[in-house]
């Protein structure tokens, strides 16, 4: 049986969807204001690995699948858009969708392979295809190497919209952001989801009810991995760079951070946990290497300590659903 | 000198020379984990950590008391294997009841905390860490030029690897470590205090990084990152082997290290991934692993 | 009448004083490697060269007030970019310093012609700078990879060391040096027998030195830097490369890691660089300064470029009355003035961002040839400045007309 939802944990009650609308109508409210107030890169970029972090907990928060190398699809996704708006002068929107495309393909080809095994052999298999595409990454001319692709053009969206400018460029991150959330919002909240939160409380029983849960697990994955390349393809294009660090395994370990601290299984535990540890690395960046220690001190609590998360607490003190 | 497949043969011996040694690391780091995986089933993500650790020790202890490459050998190991010992005491221990992945997690935060502090102190560029006296020099083989130290490295990895192999398949405390890994309810039962060989059991594999990584020293320099370039290949090395068998890290481990280095002759772009491409083919056919038991 | 025109005097004096009294405020980012394989050739010293030059700078110009911040890129290019963007954006930074690593420099000169502000390079090698990937924001100090081809490269073919095989640092540093050092090495008649590719800060040169040494080549060229060249040559002793016959080149040393390696070790080495702490009295004299927030190290010459740079930044910056908003104009301010420091001596920066000096091919010295701590070279032959760097209309720079 494998799962990670805490059994500790109490079943919320059934004023299900009205805690999670109030807290999306929040945080939409929070997310258009923001730009105002603070730094709108750093906001974007925290949006893009929020959406990166939301697709990661579709796969462990509610199939139960620990996947270590989700990086292997932001990454790529990144490095797709980023080639395709510079050497092929793809427009915005195209651009995003082949980085799209690219981790969609590789989810199912790596889902394919990794399914085969559970648990901790399905996490490590995830890490390992990561890195054999990490350094796949490095080795390819097209990549630019250690230099990463630089000078991405920003583009003209449909045409319309000037993306160079800042404001524009938030408006449409924070569109692609929050329709990738209901979207996983949606999936969570579907017959498929059932089946698939069935799957992460008991998947013998799931096959004895004659659901073919090797297929089931495999969408999942496959839409997660899309998710997170969406993530990735507009991060490119905001950051107009793709790199190294994309791919490479502490971005892996960083998404699961997310996670863990926002909470899994939340909904809106990723949102919080990105946004939190970004915000945390960049104050903490003049004292530099401390960040990865304060990174593994964090990681070693919500294990031992904390395992339901910021959002999990909040939503299990109140006996609500987040 | 002669050629094979059109490759002179001093390059092709070379690099299969150093293969051999890099499989050395690949087989001391993979048992390590297997042993631990095998009593504990935890993946021990910060074994990379320990095994770098391990060379850092060995560092200080040069620095702070002069004692030089072999007492080191003897001394880190049992310094780095007793923080793994409070390791398990004071965390791994609370995590057995609960999903395993849980413990991978736990480590993967331990190794952060570990790389992050040697970061600090040390920058991350490598420090030197010079070949002990009795080993310079090397021998000119005709084919190529073999460095004394790396033949000891090999010479020292078989010789731990096969002891250790030995201890646990032939002995009696490998018998109740074995016990215990499938039954330990049982075992317990029998008088055999089941926790305190778990906790040794985790001491003994950590400080096999911990030695892999003063071995390591001289050679690969001493850097905070020098464990976390190795662990995900030595993780893949483990899944081709099987995840608990002691005797499929061994060969898989100095297997590996072999097929790395004809790649590089070969066809060296793919050097770095062909580790990684064979663990997707075993998948495919044996998701066992080569020596695994269940699938 | 007398008191109107005593008025009348002490506003003009006034209104004089007021006009020389032209507050300038600036603010400067120093944005290096602090931690990893490059620390040693920039990183904290760069930090402390830049300090210096604030304070003599301010010392005789009252009414200048410079703040400056110092930064990690940890070889990152994402990382160099995002901090670049921060410093332009947020924290009103006007002109960022140093960068070593080509590949994250490259990121900052995009980031600094986009926001319009000022970027020194003084750390960075590759040529590219200053040739397709110029632009109006960017001036490229020091030294560049052309420069260390043709001083390095040409003197050794021109020694019988015809054949070559490059290890490289897989990145655009080693990339343009390769490439360079190749185009000097035939052009002077020699031939390159291979090359291999290594991954930036290398532990294990082991495979990649059996290459080269298979290849039978006279010369192993190292087009690779810091932490990596000091490995490569320890661990090329170790399998005993030069007892075999082969001669290492060190494309790029610095003193800093002739410390590290050792003379023994270093011995015999042929560098070129534009800047030596022991070539005369008012290097010496710097070098103790400096020695005094850096104790046990060697300033390189990118710490020295660090210092001219901002010395002659700020010359722009007062000559500019404190207008440094615009980062085109400060540059072609910079390019306009001839420079002028104790370190450099004269020298004028070109349309492409170029700054030109001499450069000296250097030959570290025999143990027994060092006659105190730091005396590491002897100065074989001096490039003049018309040779030293590549010539304007073959760089393909885009400023550059015809």
């Amino acid at each position: 049986m494998e799962h990670v939802a805490d059994p500790l944990v109490k079943k919320p009650s059934v004023l299900r969807s009205q805690s999670e609308t109030i807290g999306f109508v929040i945080m939409t409210a929070a997310l258009v204001v923001a730009p105002f107030v603070t730094y709108p890169l750093f906001l974007m970029q925290a949006m893009c690995f929020a959406l990166f972090a939301c697709a990661f907990n579709l796969l462990i928060g509610y199939v139960g699948l620990l996947s270590f190398g989700h990086a292997l699809y932001f990454g790529w996704a990144s490095y797709l858009s980023a080639y395709s708006a510079k050497a092929w002068g793809f427009p915005p929107e195209l651009a995003i969708l082949t980085g799209t495309a690219t981790a969609a393909l590789c989810g199912l080809v790596a889902g394919s392979l990794a399914i085969r095994r559970q648990g901790i052999y399905f996490a490590m298999i995830t890490l390992a295809l990561a890195q054999m595409m990490y350094f796949f990454a490095l080795q390819a001319k097209f990549t630019g190497g250690e230099d990463g692709i630089q000078a991405v053009p920003r583009g003209v969206l449909f045409g319309l919209i000037n993306l160079k400018n800042e404001m524009s460029m938030y408006a449409v991150v924070l569109v692609i952001f929050l329709g990738g959330f209901m979207f996983i919002y949606r999936i969570i909240h579907s017959p498929f989801g059932e089946v698939l939160k069935a799957i992460r409380e008991n998947e013998a029983r799931a096959i004895s009810l004659g659901y073919k849960t090797d297929r089931y697990k495999l969408v999942a994955f496959v839409l997660s991995a899309t998710l997170a390349g969406v993530a990735g393809a507009t991060k490119a294009i905001v950051l107009q760079l793709a790199s190294l660090t994309d791919v490479n395994w502490p971005m892996s370990g960083e998404v699961v951070l997310m996670t863990l601290v926002g909470g899994l299984g939340t909904i809106f535990g990723p949102v919080v946990g990105a946004f939190a540890i970004l915000v945390m690395q960049f104050k903490l960046a003049p004292i530099g290497e401390w960040v990865l220690v304060i990174q593994g001190a964090i990681f070693v609590s919500c294990v031992l300590l904390f395992r339901r998360g910021v959002i999990g607490e909040i939503a299990n003190k109140l006996h609500i659903r987040l | 000198m002669f050629e094979i497949f059109g490759i002179p043969s001093t390059a092709l011996f070379g690099q299969l020379l150093i293969g051999l040694i890099n499989g050395s690391f690949y087989a001391l780091l993979s048992l390590g984990l297997a042993v631990i995986f095998g009593m504990l089933n935890i993946i021990n993500f910060s074994h990379g950590a320990q095994y770098m650790m391990g060379a850092f020790t060995a560092y200080l202890i040069l620095k702070y008391s002069g004692l030089g490459y072999w007492p080191a050998l003897i001394i880190a190991p049992i310094i780095v294997g007793f923080t793994g010992i409070i390791v398990e005491r004071l965390f791994l221990q609370r995590l057995y009841k609960l999903d395993h992945l849980y413990g991978l997690l736990l480590t993967f935060g331990l190794a952060l905390i570990f790389e992050g502090v040697a970061r600090n102190y040390f920058g991350s560029a490598g420090l030197p860490y010079t070949v002990p006296e009795s080993l310079r020099g090397g021998q000119n083989l005709g084919f190529m030029f073999l460095p004394n130290y790396r033949a000891w490295v090999i010479a020292a990895s078989l010789v731990i690897c096969i002891g250790t192999w030995f201890v646990i398949e032939r002995t009696r405390l490998g018998a109740y470590l074995r016990a215990a890994t499938e039954n330990p309810t049982l075992v317990r039962a029998f008088g055999i205090n089941v926790p305190r060989m778990i906790t040794l059991t985790y001491g003994f594999g950590v400080s096999l990084a911990a030695f892999a990584g003063v071995m390591a020293a001289p050679i690969y320099n001493v850097s905070p990152q020098m464990g976390s370039e190795l662990i995900i290949v030595v993780f893949a090395v483990v899944v081709i082997g099987g995840m608990g068998s002691i005797l499929g890290a061994i060969v898989t481990g100095f297997g590996l290290g072999v097929v790395e280095g004809l790649t590089k002759v070969f066809f060296p772009e793919a050097s770095n991934t062909v580790v990684f491409v064979i663990m997707a083919i075993v998948l495919l056919v044996r998701p066992a692993g080569l020596f695994g038991r269940r699938a | 009448m007398r008191k109107a025109l005593g008025l009348a005097a002490f506003a003009a004096v006034l209104a004089c004083g007021a006009a020389n009294a032209q507050q300038v405020n600036v603010k400067i980012g120093v944005l290096s490697d602090m931690s990893s394989l490059y620390a040693d050739i920039g990183g904290p010293g760069s930090v402390a060269a830049a300090k210096m030059a604030i304070a003599d700078f301010t010392k005789d110009n009252p009414n200048v007030k410079v703040e400056m911040i110092a930064g990690d890129h940890q070889n990152k290019p994402d990382i160099g970019s995002q901090i670049a963007n921060q410093w332009y954006d947020v924290d009103k930074v006007d002109m960022i310093i140093d960068v070593p690593n080509s590949g994250v420099a490259l990121a900052v000169s995009q980031v600094a012609n986009q926001k319009n502000k000022v970027f020194i390079v003084s750390g960075a090698a590759a040529s590219d700078l200053t040739g397709p990937k110029c632009n109006a924001n960017t001036i490229h100090w020091t030294y560049d990879t052309w420069m260390l081809a043709n001083g390095t490269g040409t003197a050794i073919v021109k020694t019988g060391g015809d054949t070559w095989f490059f290890l490289t640092s897989d990145y655009a540093f080693g990339h343009a040096l390769e490439r360079d050092t190749i185009a000097a090495v035939e052009k002077a008649g020699g031939k390159v027998l291979g090359k291999v590719r290594h991954p930036l800060n290398t532990n294990d040169f082991s495979s990649f030195l059996l290459q080269a040494q298979s290849s039978k080549a006279k010369v192993i060229g190292l087009a690779n830097a810091g932490g990596d060249t000091i490995n490569s040559i320890k661990q090329a002793a170790e399998f005993g490369i030069v007892k075999g016959g082969q001669s290492l080149a060190g494309l790029l040393v610095f003193a800093s890691d002739v410390a590290a390696l050792g003379l023994p070790t270093a011995q015999g080495l042929i560098l070129t660089e534009t800047w030596y702490w022991d070539m005369n009295d008012t290097n010496r004299a710097w070098t103790k300064r400096w020695q005094q927030e850096r104790q046990g190290k060697w300033p390189t010459m990118i710490h020295a470029g660090v210092y001219a740079g901002v010395l002659h930044y700020l010359k722009a910056a007062v000559a500019l009355k404190g207008n440094v908003s615009d980062g085109k104009t400060v540059v072609a301010q910079m390019k306009s003035m001839p420079t002028d420091d104790p370190l450099f001596g004269k020298g004028t920066i070109r349309a492409d961002g170029r700054k030109i000096h001499p450069a000296y091919l250097l030959e570290v010295k025999k143990p027994e040839e060092s006659k105190h701590p730091g005396d590491f070279y002897r100065v074989r032959a001096t490039i003049p400045t018309e040779e030293a760097f590549r010539p304007l209309k073959e760089g393909n720079c885009p400023l550059v007309s015809g």
